[in-house]
């Protein structure tokens, strides 16, 4: 088998235009992992290209405001601007970006090939993959029609149009409480929807939300039901300690409840554990597939920050450095980037 | 920076409305990333159609009429109109693939 068939987007396959020298290395993805990745292998010389995607460059951060628990910035810091940081600091040491979707991936042999959207094919001898997580849905029936149409996953971009609005969120974890307190900004209530009474979100965030008069806690709720005919106007709710239902008169519904690894490129060719994150060895980000790296939450069932993103990004450059350095010295010199074996601590 | 015309609610009529073209209306905000991400894909889809299309821009902060009118409740919304009328609405930023074939039936 030669490549992996891709994703629903990319209903026409454009067919390879061009393809490019070897390189050293290969990371896909452009949140804190694929950039803090990137930083590392090209200040080691290995002139990475970093595969950013077309339309979520940036990664979960760029749909966020206020980032308060990166450490560097006392006053907080923007989620897009943090973004642009990372991917200047990642460019001012040779990183080459390029906003386009990868289609298919092989990763079997020794060179691994990566199909972009546009039809260019690169090859490297790593692939950092560091694509993070997309978001959950509820898996209602009128979730998908109604997506844009009073139901999204998105305050930052869409809490502007519930102005004076009475809405809910669906969650209780930090982007949860992220998004309620954000939207009050905008609607006149925010109910928050949860299905327990324990809250997953930081202490902090949980006492901004508790603290602010326009939001209200529905605990041990499920939204089991979504109405609207042209756009959102209620939900069903069920208790789910003594299962009584109601219905809740909202005009949006934003989700917030959770995020599953997005591995949907390596299935079948890549581990991945139970949770659905993929599998690496120990602490290393070494997958199954020798040459290929996991970084970021794409490997991380737990955690799940800015911070350990970046982190672990670092420990996939640094072993795929380590990689590249036990390989032969005339494959090395096929590829664009200098290894050197005595680079990186073993 | 997008060479699409902005739209605004007082030349919404005659610029998109009473066109003679198909027009393809991006809806977007300063502050939504997703809109400043997919612009540039529309700006070359739109060149690309020239012949079939021409792009335009209206934004939300600055023209909320229009985009009540339209129940816009997520950007970016891009909304194609034929003599008047709505016949394509594609909400959210996708890659260039999926917005082509998105609109195939217009751009051929």
């Amino acid at each position: 088998m030669c490549c992996i068939p891709l994703w629903a987007v990319h209903s026409a396959r454009t067919p390879a235009k061009e393809i490019f020298q070897l390189r050293q290395t290969i990371i896909i993805g452009s949140g804190p992992a694929g950039y803090t990745a990137a930083i590392y292998a090209a200040r080691a010389k290995l002139e990475p290209l970093l595969i950013a995607s077309s339309v979520e460059a940036g990664g979960e951060l760029m749909k966020t405001t206020e980032v308060e628990n990166y450490p560097g910035f006392p006053e907080g810091i923007q989620g897009p601007d943090l973004m642009m940081a990372f991917q200047a600091q990642a460019e001012r040491f040779g990183t080459t970006v390029v906003l386009d979707d990868v289609t298919a991936l092989d990763l079997t042999g020794e060179v691994k090939r990566v199909t972009l959207g546009n039809g260019d094919v690169h090859e490297a001898l790593s692939v950092i993959f560091a694509t993070g997580s997309a978001y959950r849905k509820l898996g209602l029936e009128e979730e998908e029609r109604l997506s844009g149409h009073g139901v999204s996953w998105c305050a930052t971009c869409d809490g502007f149009f519930f102005r004076k609005k009475t809405i809910a969120v669906v969650g209780g974890g930090d982007s949860a409480m992220e998004e309620a307190t954000f939207l009050t900004k905008f609607a006149d209530k925010v109910y928050v929807i949860h299905r327990n009474e324990n809250l997953r979100a930081s202490k902090t965030m949980q006492d901004r939300a508790f603290e602010n008069p326009k939001i209200e806690f529905l605990f041990n709720q499920t939204v089991e039901r979504i109405y609207g005919d042209e756009t959102v106007t209620g939900l069903g709710l069920r208790n789910t300690v003594d299962g009584t239902e109601r219905t809740l008169d909202v005009s949006g519904l934003f989700v917030a409840i959770g995020a599953d690894p997005r591995t949907h490129l390596v299935h079948g060719v890549l581990d991945i554990n139970p949770d659905g994150t993929i599998a690496v060895e120990g602490r290393s980000s070494r997958t199954n597939r020798p040459g290929v790296f996991a970084a970021g939450d794409v490997l991380d069932p737990t955690y799940r920050q800015a911070v350990t993103a970046a982190a672990s990004g670092t420990v996939a450059a640094l072993d795929a450095e380590h990689y590249l350095a036990s390989l032969p010295k005339d494959l090395l010199a096929t590829a664009i980037g200098e290894a050197t074996p005595d680079a990186v601590p073993a | 920076m997008s060479n699409a015309k902005d739209v605004t609610d007082a030349s919404f009529q005659a610029d998109v409305l009473d066109s003679e073209k198909l027009v393809l209306v991006d809806f977007w905000a300063e502050w939504c990333g997703p809109c400043r991400a997919v612009s540039p894909i529309l700006d070359q889809i739109a060149s690309e159609h020239s012949d079939k299309i021409q792009l335009v821009k209206v934004n939300v902060d600055d023209n909320m009429e229009i985009a009540a009118k339209y129940q816009i409740t997520s950007i970016p919304a891009m909304k194609l109109f034929k003599a008047g009328e709505v016949v394509k609405t594609v909400i959210g930023a996708k890659p260039k693939p999926a917005l082509e074939s998105d609109f195939a039936e217009w751009l051929k």
